[in-house]
């Protein structure tokens, strides 16, 4: 086995809990890739089990960076992150205040080319080109290459260390299935690492998942974390009222 | 008089076509969903994975696990049909979306837009803009004509770091409706009572008119 830490007994991949699943396999330095959009679709008990690692100068690609006191807000207060790769940050005031003074270093990333240089991580593609960012300070120093008389710059795919994602429903085999709009980033990320841990809600035997219905294929998984009641905080409640 | 806030996203709204699939960015161009003919079937995008956004829920309809790409809780209509971000923006990218109609803090007679960044103030990234900008179809975008201070938005030249470069097609502000054409910004309607005189003196940007 090339990696002990990466295969769980048989093919059962459960862990008994978020620390275990993350203990021997997450150090100092590392690039990790964390699923979610916002708020929803966070990996929450991992995100607290990261920070009580204890691991330090950590680089995390993840679309956003938590709230104050909670999501990779976490992390943050802890000052267990070196460097965020994100498209959007908006929602944190500590993280303004490590910005702003220097000890928190930032690359702002356009959304879909984050998404798409996990995926092409993943995929074993280390860049591809893309006209998104053209004329922008996102481009700067980037390869411009012309295509058909249209010009694009060259990204880099993302090979993170460690994933953390969070899925819906997994069986043991680690096949995952995700809800609603917390899908989102969660599928890319868990195909760009080394090793990848996904929290689930829901965990069944293998053959209970309908092939056909499966979004992330156990390959790409290689812990399970059964949280069944995480608290899915909400970041703006809107209703109507009629 | 200036057209108001509703009265923009009205106006937004006949930029729709029966079976187009649109991108609506944060703010006014979100009030453009409560405008949509009744009869025509728009398609709502939502870029953090989601075709066929409905109106927010009810109370008791409320999902955490179901936001738009503005994080407020909405619910879906029936057909929709929700992925990952890489197939969200592979959509985008592959110029499969119609229309977004976006907000802006600054357009240039070229069809430059700046919409993601104050140098020197909170910068709290571009999300999503960049990739819109850059793979939509047409771009829309829909903003007050000046900003709070009265300064021009509409200029030669973009002074905000860009978010793309040439990628706008049409501007509806609270004063008039402009196209980017070859030779810059060419007003084609006016809020009622508005003139070509107010709206040269709120514009740094050179206006034709038709």
């Amino acid at each position: 086995m090339d990696d002990p830490g990466k295969h769980a007994s048989g093919m059962s991949k459960l862990w008994p809990d978020a620390r275990a699943a993350l203990d021997g396999i997450v150090k100092d330095g590392m690039l990790l890739a964390i699923g979610g959009f916002g708020l929803c679709g966070i990996p929450e008990a991992l995100i607290v089990a990261l920070r009580d690692t204890g691991v330090r100068n950590l680089t995390i690609a993840s679309n956003n960076a938590g709230v104050d006191g909670w999501g990779l807000g976490l992390l943050l207060e802890t000052h267990q992150v070196k460097k965020m790769i994100s498209s959007y940050v908006g929602e944190n005031i500590e993280f303004e205040r490590q910005y702003l003074s220097g000890e928190l270093d930032v690359e702002f990333c356009p959304q879909g080319t984050l998404a798409e240089r996990m995926r092409a991580g993943g995929a074993g593609i280390p860049g591809f080109y893309t006209r998104t960012g053209i004329g922008t300070l996102v481009a700067e120093g980037k390869e411009h290459k012309v295509f058909d008389g249209v010009t694009y710059i060259l990204e880099r795919g993302i090979q993170a260390d460690v994933a953390l994602v969070k899925a819906w429903k997994a069986d043991l085999h680690g096949n995952l299935i995700y809800r609603r709009t917390a899908r989102n980033f969660n599928p890319n990320a868990a195909t760009c690492a080394k090793i990848t841990v996904a929290e689930v809600e829901i965990v069944v035997q293998p053959g209970d998942l309908d092939p056909d219905e499966i979004h992330t294929p156990g390959i790409y998984v290689h812990r399970l974390v059964h949280n069944p009641q995480p608290e899915k905080r909400i970041e703006k409640r809107t209703v109507r009222t009629e | 008089m200036a057209w108001t806030r509703k009265q923009m996203a009205a106006r937004a709204a006949r930029e729709l076509q029966n079976g187009y699939y649109v991108n609506l960015g944060i703010g006014i161009p979100t009030l453009v969903a409560n405008y949509i003919p009744a009869g025509m079937t728009v398609t709502l995008q939502s870029e953090n994975g989601l075709l066929g956004m409905g109106p927010f829920p009810r109370e008791t309809e409320i999902d955490a696990d179901l936001i738009n790409a503005g994080k407020e809780t909405v619910t879906f209509v029936p057909g929709a049909s929700t992925f990952s971000s890489a197939d969200s923006f592979a959509m985008i990218r592959g110029g499969h979306i119609d229309l977004a109609i976006l907000g802006a803090m600054q357009v240039s007679e070229r069809g430059d837009l700046a919409n993601w960044m104050i140098p020197g103030k909170r910068v709290k990234g571009m999300g999503g803009a960049m990739d819109l900008v850059s793979g939509v179809r047409r771009i829309v975008v829909l903003m007050e004509h000046t900003t709070p201070d009265g300064e021009a938005k509409l200029l030669h030249i973009c002074t905000l770091p860009l978010t793309g470069t040439g990628v706008v097609h049409r501007v509806i502000t609270d004063l008039c409706v402009l196209d980017v054409t070859p030779s810059g910004f060419e007003v084609i309607e006016f809020a009622d009572g508005i003139t070509r005189e107010q709206l040269e003196q709120r514009t740094e940007a050179t206006l034709h008119f038709r």
